[in-house]
C-alpha cells in the first residue's frame, strides 16, 4: 500500500512501521483470522483496518485519540500474520506503533493508574503475590468494586500456591546432553509454580542441566506490547546481562515470554545493543521445540487412556510458528489421544494484559474457546502459556466444567512419574 | 435545499433506523472503509451502516432513495476492481453482519443464505451431507456470497462447473427504489426471461441481494491433482490446449509462472519446484473409476507436453497444499513488489501461448516485471504488473501496460474481465469491447431499474455521472455524490 509516512522524522521505528504498511495489499485475507473482527464485524477492528488507521495517524491525517479505541482493541495475537499471504509483519507494526504512540496518548487518570498498577505488579513475582493476596480479600467485596477492577479478580485462583523459590541450578539426571539457561516467567511463578517445577524435572529426565540466572527479570513483553518502550528496554537490558553466560540455549516455557525474548532485536533496533540482542534471540527456544530437537526420552505408557485437547497459544503458534513440536511431544506419550480444537487458530482472549484492559471482548472470546474445547470431548486441556491457562480455566469454570488445564510439560512430567 | 441540510436529514433518518454502534460517522470509523482490495482508489463515505436484518437494509435503501443519496453495498471488501469503493459522500451499507445460513436442504440440494455469508462457509455447512458449493474464487475464505453474486465470481474450478451465475437459483432483492422483489426460484427451470441472470454480475448497480438461494453439488468422490513443471511458459500453455484436445474436461487447469511460484512458495511453502519457468496444475475429479481412467490418459498427454518434472498429490493434505499456494499467489506477490496491478483478461484458449508471448514482450517494452497466475483452462489470464509507486512514472507505466494487455485480449477475441468485474478499474475500457449502442442499451436497462443511479453509482459504465449531469456539467457537490438532481 502506498503511504506518506515521514520515515526520516520517525527514525528506525518509522522504518519498521513503514515497511509493514508497504507490504499490506489490503486483500482482506486477514479478516477471518482476526478475533476482534469475528466478534465485532467492523473494518476498523480488523488487521487491514488497523493498518490503515495507523498509516493515517502516522501521516498526520487522523488524530491519534480518534484511532486509539480501535488500536487498543487489537489483542496482538498475530493470528493475522499466519493468514497473511503478503507477509506483513503486523506484530512488529502494532508493537512499534504502541511504543511510538503511548507517550502521545491522553488517557484518563484512572486508566493511567490502572495500567501503571498492572505494569508495576505483574512482572514482579513478589509484588504480584502480595497484590494477588490482597485481591483475594477483594474477591469478597467484588460487587462493591468499580467494574474495571472486577476483571482481574475473576481471573485469580481461590487459593494461591506456596511461594517456592527456584534453585540457581537444576542438575541433569544421568549423562548430561545439554546445558541451558531458563527464564522463569513472572505471573506463572505466583499462579502456577508447578509449570516451572514440572519443566525442570522433564528437562532433567532428558539429561538437560538448567541454569536459572537469579539476576533475571521479566522479559518485558507486557511492557513492549502495551507501548511502555522505556520500561521494556530497561527490563530487556537487564536480561541481556543476566543471560550472558555460555549455554546451548535460553529456554522459556511461556509462549508470551518466548516471543517477547525473540522480539529483542526489534526492540533494540537502532540502539547500541542491536547486535547483542540479535545473537541472544537466536539462542531462545520454547522448551517444547528444544526437547523435540534434542530427541525426547520416550515416556512410559499412561495407566489409563487420556483424551487431551491441545490449545495453541497465539504467541507459540502465530508469533513463533511453534505448532508441531508440542503436539509431537504429547503424541509420544503412549495412551494419550490428542484432539484438535475447532477454530483452534483463534485467540482465547487472554493476550497478555488484554483480559484486564478489554474484559468484554476477552470474555466473549474466552467463552467461545471454552465451548470449542468442550466440543472435542477432551478430559484435559494442554497448553504452553500461563495467560491461556488462566483464561481457559476461568471460562471453563464459568460454564460449570472444571476439566483440568495443564502445561504440556506437566503432562510429560506426569507421564514420566506415573 | 442546501446539500448540508440534505445530508443532515439523511443522517438523522439513518440514526432512527440503527443504534449508534452500527451507524458509523466518525473519521476513524470511516477511513478503513475508503478502499476495498484495490487501494489505488479511495473515497470517503458520509456514513457506514451495519444492518443486521433484511428489514433494516430495505429501510436504509428507502431512506437513501428518499434523500437521493447514492449508496454502495459492501461485504468483506475484497473486490480487485474497486467494485465496493464508496461513492464520495455516499452511504456504505456493510452487509457482513447479515451472515446467516437461513436454510440448507440436502434433499433439494439448496442452501439459502444472507448476502454476508462467507463463500467457504457454505461448503462447510454442506459437507456433512456430502455436498458443496462449487464456485471457488481464491478469496473464498473471506469473500461473501453477496459480493460473489454482484461480480459473478469465478474460480479455479469454473472450467468444469461454470461461474457463480450457474449456481444461483434465486434471490430476494431490494431494488434501488426500495421495492423488494423475488428473482428466480428454487430450481433451474424458470419462466420468462432470466431476470436473475440480469442481476447476477450487475456489480451492485441494480440493488442489493437480501437472500440468495444457491445450488449445491455432490462432493466429487475422488480427486487426482497433478503438478507439472516446465522450462518454458509456452510449453505449459500448449499442454493446456493438448489436454482439452484429448477430450478430457478437468475440474481445473491453472498455470503459474516463475515469479508467481516464487511468491506463493515464500507465502505458504507449498513445495513447488521453484526453478520451474512454469507450473501447470491439472485436477481431475468425479467418480473413482472414471477419474482413474482419465488419470492414465492425462499422464500420457502431459508426458508428451515435455515437462521436466511431474508430481501427483498422494493425499488430501498434499492436494490442499498445492491449492493453498495457488490461491495465495495474488496477495503473495506483495512480497516481491511494494505495489502491483492485478489484471483479469480473457483470451480464447487456443491463443493462450500467443497471449503469453505478447505479455512477455510488453513487459520488456515497458520495463516492468509481470507475474502470471491464471485459470488456463478457460483462458482467464491474471497478469500481475509489478511496480514501485515511489518511483516517479512507474504507476503510469504500469497502467499503460495493463491497458495494452486488455486491448490485446479484446484483439485476440477475448474480454477485459474474466471474473473480477469492471468496477472502477476497467470502466474506461468498456468502449473497447462494446459499441456505443450496446452501452446505451445497458444504461437504459440500468436507469429503468435505478432512475437516479443511486446504487453503486459511478461503476462499470465509462465516464462520470448520471446523463443529466454529464450533459449540463456537474456541480462539485454532485460530483462528490452529496446531492443529485432528478
Amino acid at each position: 500500500m502506498q503511504h506518506k509516512i515521514p520515515v526520516q522524522e520517525l527514525g528506525p521505528q518509522g522504518e519498521i512501521m513503514a515497511h509493514a504498511v508497504e507490504a499490506c495489499v489490503h486483500c482482506g485475507f486477514c479478516l477471518p483470522a482476526c478475533p476482534t473482527y469475528s466478534v465485532l464485524g467492523e473494518e476498523m477492528d480488523s488487521p487491514r483496518g488497523r493498518i490503515f488507521l495507523m498509516k493515517e495517524v502516522l501521516e498526520g491525517n487522523l488524530e491519534l485519540e480518534e484511532a486509539a479505541p480501535y488500536l487498543d482493541k487489537c489483542l496482538g495475537c498475530v493470528g493475522c500474520v499466519t493468514a497473511c499471504p503478503s507477509g506483513v509483519p503486523y506484530g512488529e507494526l502494532i508493537s512499534t506503533f504502541r511504543g511510538w504512540s503511548e507517550p502521545r496518548r491522553h488517557r484518563p487518570p484512572f486508566q493511567k493508574l490502572y495500567r501503571m498498577a498492572i505494569q508495576e505488579t505483574l512482572p514482579y513475582p513478589r509484588r504480584f503475590r502480595a497484590a494477588a493476596m490482597l485481591g483475594q480479600l477483594g474477591q469478597r467485596m467484588k460487587p462493591l468494586l468499580p467494574k474495571p477492577l472486577q476483571a482481574p479478580l475473576e481471573l485469580l485462583p481461590e487459593a494461591l500456591p506456596m511461594a517456592q523459590p527456584l534453585p540457581e541450578l537444576f542438575p541433569a539426571e544421568g549423562r548430561r546432553r545439554a546445558r541451558v539457561a531458563f527464564l522463569a516467567g513472572c505471573a506463572q511463578q505466583v499462579l502456577q509454580p508447578n509449570f516451572n517445577w514440572a519443566t525442570l524435572r522433564v528437562l532433567a529426565k532428558n539429561g538437560v542441566e538448567v541454569l536459572i540466572p537469579q539476576a533475571q527479570s521479566c522479559c518485558g513483553a507486557l511492557a513492549m506490547h502495551t507501548g511502555e518502550r522505556a520500561r521494556a528496554l530497561s527490563l530487556a537490558r537487564n536480561n541481556l546481562r543476566a543471560f550472558s553466560g555460555e549455554v546451548d540455549a535460553v529456554l522459556t516455557n511461556a509462549a508470551g515470554c518466548g516471543s517477547g525474548l525473540k522480539e529483542y532485536p526489534l526492540l533494540f533496533r537502532g540502539e547500541a545493543e542491536e547486535t547483542e540482542a540479535a545473537a541472544f534471540a537466536r539462542k531462545v527456544r520454547d522448551v517444547s521445540v528444544f526437547l523435540a530437537e534434542l530427541g525426547l526420552e520416550p515416556p512410559p505408557a499412561l495407566k489409563t487412556p487420556l483424551k487431551v485437547a491441545y490449545h495453541d497459544a497465539c504467541h507459540l503458534a502465530h508469533a513463533q510458528g511453534v505448532r508441531a513440536e508440542p503436539r509431537a511431544l504429547l503424541r509420544s506419550i503412549p495412551g494419550l489421544e490428542l484432539l484438535e480444537i475447532p477454530e483452534g487458530e483463534l485467540c482465547c482472549g487472554s493476550a497478555g494484559t488484554y483480559n484486564l484492559e478489554q474484559p468484554a471482548i476477552a470474555a466473549t472470546l474466552g467463552e467461545r474457546k471454552a465451548r470449542n474445547i468442550l466440543a472435542t470431548g477432551a478430559q484435559v486441556v494442554a497448553t504452553g502459556n500461563i495467560g491461556c491457562f488462566t483464561q481457559i480455566q476461568t471460562h471453563l469454570r464459568k460454564l460449570g466444567k472444571d476439566l483440568p488445564v495443564l502445561h504440556t510439560m506437566e503432562l510429560l512430567d506426569k507421564a514420566y512419574n506415573g | 435545499m442546501t446539500a448540508s441540510a440534505t445530508l443532515a436529514e439523511l443522517l438523522a433518518d439513518l440514526a432512527r433506523i440503527l443504534p449508534k454502534e452500527r451507524f458509523l460517522t466518525e473519521a476513524a470509523q470511516l477511513a478503513p472503509y475508503e478502499s476495498d482490495a484495490l487501494t489505488a482508489f479511495r473515497a470517503r463515505p458520509c456514513a457506514v451502516v451495519l444492518p443486521q436484518t433484511s428489514e433494516e437494509v430495505v429501510e436504509i435503501v428507502r431512506t437513501c432513495a428518499r434523500h437521493k443519496v447514492p449508496f454502495t453495498a459492501r461485504g468483506s471488501g475484497t473486490s480487485l476492481s474497486g467494485g465496493s469503493l464508496p461513492v464520495e459522500g455516499g452511504v456504505v451499507i456493510g452487509l457482513n453482519r447479515l451472515n446467516r445460513l437461513l436454510r440448507l436442504d440436502p434433499n433439494e440440494r439448496i442452501a439459502v443464505v444472507q448476502p454476508g455469508h462467507i463463500n467457504l462457509r457454505v461448503s462447510d455447512a454442506a459437507a456433512p451431507y456430502g455436498l458443496y458449493y462449487a464456485p471457488d474464487p481464491s478469496s473464498q475464505p473471506v469473500s461473501t456470497i453477496g459480493g460473489n453474486l454482484a461480480f459473478n465470481s469465478g474460480g479455479a474450478h469454473c472450467l468444469k462447473y461454470g461461474m457463480t451465475s450457474n449456481h444461483v437459483l434465486g434471490a430476494k432483492v431490494v431494488l434501488p427504489t426500495g421495492e423488494v422483489v423475488e428473482l428466480g426460484g428454487e430450481s433451474l427451470e424458470g419462466l420468462g426471461p432470466d431476470w436473475l441472470g440480469l442481476f447476477v454480475g450487475s456489480e451492485g448497480l441494480m440493488g442489493i441481494a437480501l437472500e440468495v438461494t444457491l445450488r449445491l453439488l455432490p462432493k466429487p468422490e475422488k480427486y487426482h491433482t497433478l503438478l507439472a513443471a516446465y522450462d518454458a511458459l509456452e510449453k505449459a500453455g500448449d499442454a493446456v490446449a493438448a489436454v482439452v484436445a484429448s477430450g478430457l474436461l478437468p475440474g481445473a487447469m491453472e498455470i503459474m509462472d516463475n515469479l508467481a511460484i516464487e511468491a506463493a512458495e515464500a507465502a505458504v511453502h507449498a513445495g513447488y519446484p521453484t526453478a520451474a519457468r512454469a507450473l501447470l496444475i491439472v485436477e481431475l475429479e468425479g467418480e473413482a473409476p472414471q477419474v482413474e481412467a482419465e488419470a492414465e490418459q492425462l499422464s500420457r498427454v502431459i508426458e508428451r507436453s515435455g515437462p521436466y518434472e511431474v508430481r501427483v498429490a498422494r493425499d488430501a493434505e498434499e492436494r490442499m497444499k498445492i491449492w493453498k499456494g495457488r490461491k495465495a499467489a495474488f496477495s503473495a506477490v506483495g512480497r516481491l513488489s511494494p505495489d502491483y496491478i492485478v489484471q483479469d483478461g480473457v483470451v480464447p484458449r487456443s491463443k493462450l501461448g500467443r497471449a503469453l508471448a505478447e505479455i512477455e514482450r510488453l513487459s520488456q517494452e515497458h520495463g516492468l516485471r509481470v507475474a502470471n497466475v491464471f485459470h488456463a483452462g478457460d483462458g482467464n489470464l491474471h497478469p500481475l504488473i509489478l511496480y514501485d509507486g515511489k518511483v516517479p512514472g512507474e504507476l503510469e507505466r504500469g497502467e499503460r501496460l495493463a491497458g495494452e494487455i486488455l486491448r490485446m485480449c479484446v484483439r485476440l477475441g477475448g474480454t477485459i474481465t474474466g471474473e473480477h468485474g469492471v468496477g472502477m478499474e476497467k470502466k474506461e475500457y468498456m468502449p473497447e469491447m462494446f459499441a456505443e449502442a450496446d452501452l446505451e442499451a445497458m444504461r437504459r436497462i440500468r436507469r429503468a431499474v435505478d432512475p437516479l443511479e443511486l446504487s453503486n453509482r459511478g461503476k462499470m459504465f465509462p465516464g462520470g455521472e448520471a446523463p443529466a449531469v454529464t450533459a449540463h456539467g456537474a456541480h462539485p457537490l454532485e460530483q462528490a455524490g452529496v446531492i443529485s438532481r432528478e
